[in-house]
């Protein structure tokens, strides 16, 4: 068992030190060319010559029992092979991390669109047809789909700091505002799909999932079965965004079904089915309270908020978890409310908490600025603690101010004007700034490193889900080897290799960067031993190793191969210290006086988050959460019908995620030189998510400039920036 | 999906006689595909029409211009004939569906394409127009994108096409080939029939009729033309409203206004009273609230849908503004507001 390393004090920054200079630069992604031509096999691709084909069958009904099925009326279609109605059948995938399977329910339903039955046939249109004709009889329930019920709702204990209610009545200028979000969904391009395959007892799963050593624990939890049974393989994913964090009903199902006809059976979930039964992002109702003096010194802070989930559901949306650390205050408050109700239950979507918390409370700080007659990037300027308000933990590395200052000099923010004064023909033109914050973390990982000469290998099961993992891991390995980046192979996405933390939670560059940057440095240690040097004096560049006087080529020094593999994990840092990224997004738009469409002219997301390990994957990352906040501001809403709750807009037609057109040419991300010492190996933070995370807010503390009203109720859809501009008779 | 027998018919005869109840013509298939796949349409036989010769041409046809119902949307919104001279239409085309769907997408096919009611996609749910006498989901149920004008209790679904309004407003006309073989046309507006109580029912098309052609009138000389649409996106949505508006001034009063209006009804939807309300009139703010006020209905038929009522005011009012000229002067209510910058 390989020792685990503990982040338990700050570590040298020997990536600074390393001379190959791959670290940091804008490098290809390797897999790319793979992807653009059709060569990268996504999980419902490279199909077995004998697989079956399997359709999940939905619950038509909100709540209540499955009484039975009309297996009759399908069995003798052409090409039907057999109907699977199987106890250990999910309700819902996994939520993240969780380890173990989700509700198997049975026979019970808990919302309409829940899969509870596969149907399995020679060819998927078969399936499907037969899916489709299916009866179903119920026993149907009383639902409460609404989550404004009370009944269904159960408060959780406030987590304080101070005495908010004596500093917010005390306080000369005071904010209550009221916002909500309607739910979201991931919208992965990516459909998940599995494939199962059995040899005797041992199952293969090509699947499209984030987090392979958990989901291999969740898979043989939900069959029964050991894991070390099961062998999972993801090398490539069409999009994740945290849809695609747990084990899915898709990949249960073809394993009991493959199980059951003795072929390999092939479940590939329809876009509709997509949106039924991946879980989805909440809808949010927030309450937030800012209370400050007449000068702009925040004194009061409260972020209440109200989601929903199933029964039985254990996540619930973090909406305040940046609202805690973001803002100084001497009385802070933070209450959740839970509406357990028969909807899609609700999980991890890119962001989970700030994505949508950040759209209420940055736009309350702006409310906040409009009382108090101040600049909004003075108002947070203001306002930074030194210390986590509620905690009083020390921040690793703090750039908020760094990055408001430089971004509100590069945007041209001192020409914002008044509200409501720039005009253009029909159009209205306002700025809008937001802070935005998520925070970072580091999960145990596992990684092995082999070098073979003048090459090396990276071996772990951590994933790419379009994020780079293989340009990064990749150039770690070749800095810290001194190798040209042509000359590492990294492989990921199997469960029989190394366990890593996955991708998720923005922590996969930081855990699985980790794990082989510490597997590399042992190299090192042994290479120096070799070369007869210490360590600190070791030198490799381009296949060459320096140390002690003595220079000699690397493939001299390895006899066959040296391999060595690292586990990383959170040590006392993590508790010492906060650690989080930072930064400041910037937006400027137009508003249709008449109609209340908004187009976005143009975004700056200026970022502090550690060191950059790639600058052109991570400003991929960063622009793309930054269009997902445009989204989250302007477009992107999941209707639920109001009687059954289940999802209206089951498709990218009317799920609307931003087209082409809703997205400005003029889109600039900014990376300010950060190391974070406290937080991992390899001072860096997590990136993934801190794009999203207020870049909504810019957007719509924008609208509220250009046209003087404010809307609250995200997104901003033209009718609800009408309704606003009407309100404030503008 | 349900197996269905592929037929690829030799000419429009040869469709005509293969249709039935069972059976569907397709040509582009951008939408039937997609129903077919969800199974919301099952026919049993698909009739292909898509390579009989001679449908996919834009001809002289009087003053005019004759569309063959072949021609793809790409097509007939580039054609430098319709351009110049019906530029609203290639305008609506060009603010409907992406460049991919329009490349397939067909005349004929255009017009005939089905409600993006949800309900409709949905079988699970009770569907009138799907399913006669089931009932109507929509009533009281998720409605963002229903009808504010003709819809009845069986059915609350708007037709959603962009093209139609640009047809409609232009007062073009189709031409439908009947099975005996006989050619007659209808005026665009009149191709459809509002629900009443029977919503599966959508047009006056007969057994065996295939819409052939379309037929543009004269071009309007000396008209200005824009097509106007709000969506929930800036591209690639179906219209919350659209405002189709062919305008003639002289001087500084409307000599013609004819207007049309899409996302709102289960046709594209013209008023020639509201029309009549401009034409003569000068261009003012006043007289596009007299326009818009007899528009637009007191009460919508679903909760979600009344926030239409104000945003086609609203969209009305900006079309004419932009249409008349108005909008390029300056104004002293909105256009102006104080503490505008230099």
């Amino acid at each position: 068992m390989t020792e685990i390393f503990r982040m338990n004090e700050a570590q040298p920054r020997l990536l600074d030190e390393t001379r190959q200079g791959l670290v940091g630069k804008p490098l290809d992604r390797p897999e790319g060319p793979k992807k653009v031509s059709g060569r990268a096999r996504y999980a419902a691709e490279g199909l077995p010559e004998d697989a079956a084909h399997g359709v999940l069958v939905r619950a038509t009904i909100a709540q209540g029992r499955v009484t039975g099925f009309g297996h009759d009326a399908i069995r003798d279609i052409p090409g039907v092979i057999t109907l699977i109605t199987d106890d250990r059948l999910l309700r819902n995938p996994a939520q993240g991390m969780a380890g173990a399977a989700p509700c198997q329910p049975g026979s019970q339903v808990f919302y309409h669109g829940q899969p509870i039955a596969l149907v399995v046939a020679d060819s998927p249109e078969t399936a499907r047809d037969a899916a489709h004709r299916l009866p179903v009889s119920y026993d149907a329930g009383t639902a409460i789909t609404d989550p404004a019920t009370k009944s269904a709702q159960h408060s959780g204990e406030p987590e304080t700091s101070g005495d908010f209610n004596a500093a917010f009545a005390d306080c000369d200028v005071t904010v209550d505002a009221t916002y909500t979000t309607d739910a979201q969904v991931a919208a992965a391009m990516e459909p998940h799909a599995a494939i199962a395959d059995w040899q005797g007892d041992n199952l293969t799963l090509r699947g499209s999932l984030q987090m392979l050593r958990f989901n291999r624990d969740e898979l043989a939890d939900s069959l029964g079965i050991d894991p070390a049974q099961v062998r999972i393989l993801s090398p490539y994913i069409g999009g994740g965004f945290g849809s695609k964090l747990g084990i899915g009903p898709e990949a249960v199902a073809a394993a009991i079904a493959a199980r059951e006809i003795g072929r390999p059976v092939r479940v590939v979930m329809s876009r509709q089915t997509v949106f039924d039964a991946v879980l989805r992002r909440t809808e949010t109702t927030q309450r937030v309270r800012f209370g400050a003096t007449g000068d702009g010194r925040i004194r009061a802070i409260s972020h209440d908020d109200l989601v929903s989930n199933a029964a039985g559901e254990e996540f619930f949306e973090p909406v305040s978890q940046a609202s805690q650390f973001l803002y100084g205050a001497e009385g802070l408050s933070f209450t959740q409310t839970v509406a357990t109700i028969s909807r899609t239950p609700s999980g991890s979507v890119r962001a989970p908490g700030e994505a949508v918390g950040m759209l209420a409370f940055e736009c309350a700080v702006d409310e906040l600025a409009e009382a108090l007659n101040l600049c909004p990037v003075d108002l947070r300027l203001r306002n930074i603690p030194d210390t986590h308000p509620m905690t009083g933990q020390a921040y690793s590395a703090h750039g908020l101010a760094d990055c408001l200052r430089r971004g509100a000099e590069q945007f041209g923010w001192a020409e914002r004007g008044a509200p409501g004064a720039r005009v253009e023909g029909d159009w209205r033109i306002g700025m809008g700034v937001s802070s935005a914050a998520r925070k970072s973390m580091l999960v145990q990982s596992a990684a092995r490193v082999r070098l073979l000469g003048d090459r090396a290998v990276v071996e772990t099961d951590m994933t790419d889900i379009g994020t780079g993992t293989y340009a990064i891991l990749g150039q770690i390995a070749g800095e810290m080897l001194g190798l040209p980046i042509s000359s590492v192979e990294v492989i990921l996405g199997d469960t029989d290799l190394p366990g890593a933390s996955g991708s998720g939670g923005s922590f996969g560059a930081n855990s699985a960067g980790s794990a082989t940057f510490l597997a590399a440095k042992k190299i090192r240690a042994t290479i120096a031993d070799k070369l007869g040097c210490d360590p600190a004096e070791l030198h490799l560049q381009d296949g060459i190793a320096r140390g002690g006087n003595v220079e000699r080529p690397l493939a001299d020094l390895v006899d066959g191969e040296i391999v060595q593999e690292a586990v990383v994990a959170a040590g006392d840092t993590s508790k010492s210290h906060l650690s989080s990224g930072f930064g400041a997004h910037f937006a400027e738009v137009a508003v249709n006086q008449w109609t209340g469409e908004t187009r976005v002219r143009r975004m700056l997301g200026v970022m502090a988050m550690g060191r950059i390990l790639n600058e052109k994957t991570a400003r991929s990352q960063a622009l793309g959460g930054m269009i997902w906040g445009i989204g989250a501001a302007l477009t992107e809403a999941v209707e639920h019908d109001p009687r059954t709750g289940h999802i209206v807009t089951r498709d990218l037609a009317n799920y609307h995620v931003p087209a082409h057109a809703d997205v400005p040419g003029d889109m600039k991300v900014v990376f300010l030189e950060e190391r974070d010492d406290m937080g991992n190996p390899i001072q860096t933070k997590g990136i993934g998510e801190l794009g999203i995370s207020g870049a909504g807010a810019a957007v719509l503390n924008a609208i509220a400039h250009a046209t003087g009203a404010r809307v609250r109720n995200f997104p901003a859809l033209p009718d609800r920036v009408v309704a606003a501009m009407e309100a404030a008779g503008v | 999906m349900k197996p269905f027998d592929y037929q690829r018919a030799h000419s429009l005869a040869d469709a005509s006689g293969r249709m039935g109840d069972a059976a569907s013509i397709i040509a582009g298939g951008t939408n039937l595909l997609d129903l077919m796949k969800i199974q919301v349409m099952t026919p049993s036989r698909v009739i292909d029409i898509s390579r009989l010769s001679g449908m996919d041409r834009i001809e002289p046809h009087g003053d005019g211009l004759r569309i063959g119902a072949l021609v793809t949307n790409t097509t007939l919104a580039t054609d430098a004939r319709i351009r110049a001279g019906w530029p609203v239409l290639s305008r609506a085309i060009l603010a409907g569906a992406s460049a991919q769907i329009r490349n397939k997408a067909t005349t004929g096919g255009n017009l005939l394409q089905r409600t993006r009611c949800p309900y409709f996609y949905d079988t699970a749910m009770a569907c009138n127009k799907r399913a006669p006498g089931t009932g109507c989901s929509a009533q009281g149920g998720s409605g963002r994108m229903l009808a504010l004008f003709g819809t009845s209790d069986d059915c609350l679904a708007a037709h959603p096409s962009d093209m139609a309004v640009g047809l409609a407003v232009l007062g073009a006309e189709v031409e439908i080939r009947a099975s005996s073989g006989d050619t007659r046309t209808l005026p665009v507006t009149q191709l459809y029939t509002l629900p009443g109580n029977r919503p599966d029912i959508e047009t006056g098309l007969e057994k065996g009729d295939i819409i052939t052609a379309v037929i543009l009138p004269a071009p309007r000389i000396g008209t200005r033309q824009t097509y106007r649409k709000v969506r929930d996106r800036a591209s690639y949505a179906f219209a919350l409203v659209s405002v189709a508006a062919v305008l003639k001034m002289d001087g500084d009063t409307i000599a013609e206004a004819a207007l049309a209006f899409g996302g709102v009804a289960p046709r594209p939807w013209t008023d020639a009273a509201v029309n009549g309300l401009l034409t003569g009139k000068r261009p003012e703010p006043a007289t596009f609230e007299r326009a818009a006020a007899h528009l637009v209905p007191d009460t919508a038929p679903h909760p979600e849908t009344a926030f239409k009522r104000p945003l086609l005011r609203r969209t009305l009012i900006a079309t004419l503004r932009e249409a008349s000229g108005l909008a390029g002067q300056v104004d002293t209510a909105r256009n102006a507001p104080s503490g505008a910058p230099q």
